[in-house]
């Protein structure tokens, strides 16, 4: 096929991008092709990164890369109806469903008639060319000052993904769910490029699901730049189901305007190795940030997260609490960076990661990093990595609880503190059925796509 | 209903125990005190089933079968029920949820159909009174935040909950105030039945004076070296252990 190339090694990635430059530019506006240049060649110059790189001390992507893959820099219709085949363990949250397959928005989406007037939902690509001014005004705006070689390399061969405006004012009530598929014939390569606005006192929801539709060995880059403005609300909730042999890069941008709130929810249920980089900037005033991350991790998984929280105004606040709960011989990463700037003020920012290692081969790395430059702040960090406790789990089985639901209960317990923080009650309760369905070893990967293969 | 032959148990590499021997009939309650260490927790302990204790000699047998055949669990759904002196905090873990499924696993044991939440709901408040423990507590996590009071009232609670065969209470009485002491005692012998049967574990003869004992034991370096009636409490709220050790040759 003309659109999928082939090539093997790690550093064929940047002479893949200009030897098909012209591809990549095809049908997008200057905004989005001028920035590719700068981007591959930090790409090239920082490489994919290794335990050499600190940034990625847990985690090296450069295996990843060794395998045979494709990349497919034009949309390829599927042969199925994804809306047939496909049914995500979040369901019916509401009508706002939005499909992405391999980090192309879906070109047979069913119309959305009920948000809102002036709510922008569509492919980037389209917004691009169909709202220049709206998009440019924010593409590439945080991302590009990032160093990360990998977010850079989603800027170089960025095309599409999802494009969601929310004008100034407007609250949509329901959460939207948009599930990120990734399915194909080959090995593949995908990038994503997500970008949210939220108007000033807006306020929305945001579901993502990842998920893989068969057992194909699959890279997925996604990058979302998120922009909350003045007085808006963003909720930003994240369940990670990839089958275990999937690689899921992503990267979360987020600025917040003078008292925006932004609350953002990870939950990585399955998927074999996962790297989430996240960076909020608190850009405005009494601006809040709650960001947090449950893992759930068997067999070989490996799950980093790595955080940075900018506090670059007064007054603002952030909370952050990442959970593990790693069984097998997974292992788990969090790095977790608050920087507070020196004109920030009045800054309270709190940070947690606990993590409980279900055996003796399954490993957790935790790195806490303040950086401040204030004198009047409130910041905390801690980090703990234990076993379960023996003591309450005798607790329970001596009132009759058998061992193994004594152990869930008090699994599900410590995962329940990070449920907890999600503000939407019907979201909540989906995210605990399907936390408990995991513990329980009751949740594959696949668990409802009728695509899928077997385990 | 409980027989220990010659027990002895060992936690990390001590011996705790050193023979241990004692018989208990349904309907008995016996009291045992004894000095600060003397290993009336790890008795306790090993007939719950932690599996800290190792049991490296002597027999229990428990309702007629071996008792340390059986995990903690199924020493509990056999009608054995310990009132910890230390109760644990677990956070997340709901009272409601956590009782619910203690009580349905015991009915699942006996044969019956689990309760619905509006039935079990029911039990919770008829039992609740039994030891008036306030809705404030019961719709917490399992002890979390409780006071010390708190915890031996939770206590109580889920043995009116259980309704055990034999129930071992250690150190209920510490930490709780005098109207606390006499409501959990009250609570107690409203459980009371001719088919169960009670330890209680004490420092003081002030509880005993509520749960009136059979039979009162001394245990002393990890064996029982004096039994006799209630009146031993008495003598030794009155005089100490001294005389005992003296009696001991020590
Ligand atoms: N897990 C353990 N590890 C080490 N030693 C222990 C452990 N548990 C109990 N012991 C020791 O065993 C001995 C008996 O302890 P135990 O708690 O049974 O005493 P007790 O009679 O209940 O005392 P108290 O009246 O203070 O409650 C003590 O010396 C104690 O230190
Ligand atoms: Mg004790």
């Amino acid at each position: 096929m003309l659109e999928t190339v082939n090539y093997t090694a790690t550093e064929e990635l940047t002479d893949l991008f200009y030897q098909n430059i012209e591809m990549y530019r095809e049908g997008c506006p200057d905004f989005m092709n001028n920035p590719r240049g700068k981007a591959i060649g930090i790409f090239k110059r920082r490489g994919i990164p290794s335990r050499k790189n600190e940034d990625y001390k847990y985690t090296d992507l450069r295996p990843v890369f060794q395998n045979d893959f494709s990349v497919i820099p034009r949309y390829v219709e599927q042969n199925v109806d994804l809306h047939e085949v496909f049914n995500c363990d979040v369901p019916q949250l509401n009508t706002h469903l939005i499909l992405l397959i391999n980090g192309w928005y879906y070109g047979r989406n069913r119309k959305m008639g009920n948000f809102p007037e002036g709510v922008i939902c569509s492919s980037l690509q389209h917004a691009a060319n169909e709202h220049p001014e709206l998009v440019e005004k924010y593409y590439n705006q945080l991302a590009g000052q990032s160093e990360d070689p990998m977010s850079n390399l989603n800027t170089a061969l960025a095309k599409d993904g999802l494009f969601f405006y929310v004008p100034d004012n407007v609250t949509i009530e329901a959460p939207v769910q948009v599930i990120n598929l990734m399915n194909a014939k080959d090995h593949t390569f995908a990038i994503q490029r997500n970008l949210f606005v939220a108007g000033k006192n807006s306020e929305v929801k945001i579901v993502f699901c990842d998920h893989t539709l068969n057992q194909q060995y699959y890279i997925l880059n996604n990058l979302s730049e998120c922009f909350v403005n003045d007085d808006a609300r963003f909720g930003f909730f994240s369940v990670q189901n990839q089958h275990n042999g999937a690689v899921n890069n992503t990267h979360f941008y987020a600025k917040l305007g003078n008292h925006a709130k932004l609350d953002t929810n990870v939950i990585t249920l399955n998927g074999g190795i996962v790297r989430n980089n996240l960076q909020v900037k608190l850009a405005g005033e009494h601006a809040h940030a709650n960001v947090n991350g449950l893992i759930l991790a068997d067999e070989k998984q490996h799950v980093d997260n790595a955080t940075s929280i900018d506090h670059m105004m007064p007054n603002c606040t952030s909370s952050q609490l990442y959970k593990n709960i790693l069984d097998d011989q997974s292992s788990g990463a969090f790095s977790g960076k608050i920087h507070v700037f020196r004109d920030a003020q009045k800054t309270e920012a709190f940070q947690q990661n606990n993590n409980v290692l279900l055996t003796e081969t399954a490993e957790m790395n935790t790195k806490p990093q303040l950086i401040i430059d204030a004198d009047d702040v409130r910041c905390s960090h801690g980090a703990t990595v234990g076993r379960i406790d023996e003591d309450a789990l005798f607790y329970l089985r001596a009132r009759g609880i058998g061992e193994k639901e004594a152990r869930l209960m008090i699994m599900f317990a410590f995962a329940e503190e990070v449920l907890s923080q999600i503000g939407v009650p019907v979201l909540r309760e989906r995210m605990e059925e399907l936390v408990d369905r995991r513990l329980r070893g009751e949740l594959g990967p696949c668990q409802n796509c009728s695509l899928s293969h077997k385990k | 209903m409980l027989s220990i032959k010659n027990l002895h148990a060992v936690v990390e590499g001590k011996e705790i125990l050193k023979g241990i021997n004692l018989e208990i009939k349904p309907g008995e309650i016996h009291a045992i005190m004894g000095p600060n260490g003397s290993g009336k927790s790890t008795l306790a302990n090993v007939l719950a089933g932690h599996e800290k204790y190792e049991v490296t000699e002597g027999e229990i047998t428990f309702m007629g079968e071996n008792l340390l055949d059986q995990a903690a669990e199924d020493r509990a759904r056999n009608g054995l029920f310990l009132s910890f002196q230390y109760p644990i905090e677990i956070p997340g873990v709901s009272m409601v949820n956590f009782l619910k499924t203690a009580v349905n696993e015991h009915r699942k044991h006996k044969g019956l159909d689990p309760l619905t939440a509006s039935q079990f709901l029911k039990l919770m408040e008829e039992k609740k009174k039994v030891v008036e423990i306030s809705s404030q507590l019961t719709n917490r996590s399992v002890n979390e935040g409780f006071s010390g009071g708190e915890k031996k009232r939770n206590e109580i609670f889920q043995m009116a909950m259980l309704e055990p065969r034999l129930s071992i209470l250690d150190e209920t009485d510490s930490g709780l105030d005098i109207d606390a002491l006499r409501v959990v005692a009250n609570g107690v012998n409203a459980l009371k039945r001719d088919d169960n049967a009670t330890i209680v574990v004490t420092h003081y003869q002030r509880l005993l004076d509520y749960i009136i004992p059979d039979h009162v034991h001394v245990m002393y370096n990890g064996k029982i070296v004096k039994s006799a009636g209630k009146e031993l409490a008495y003598e030794l709220e009155e005089k100490g252990y001294d005389w005992i050790k003296k009696e001991l040759g020590e």
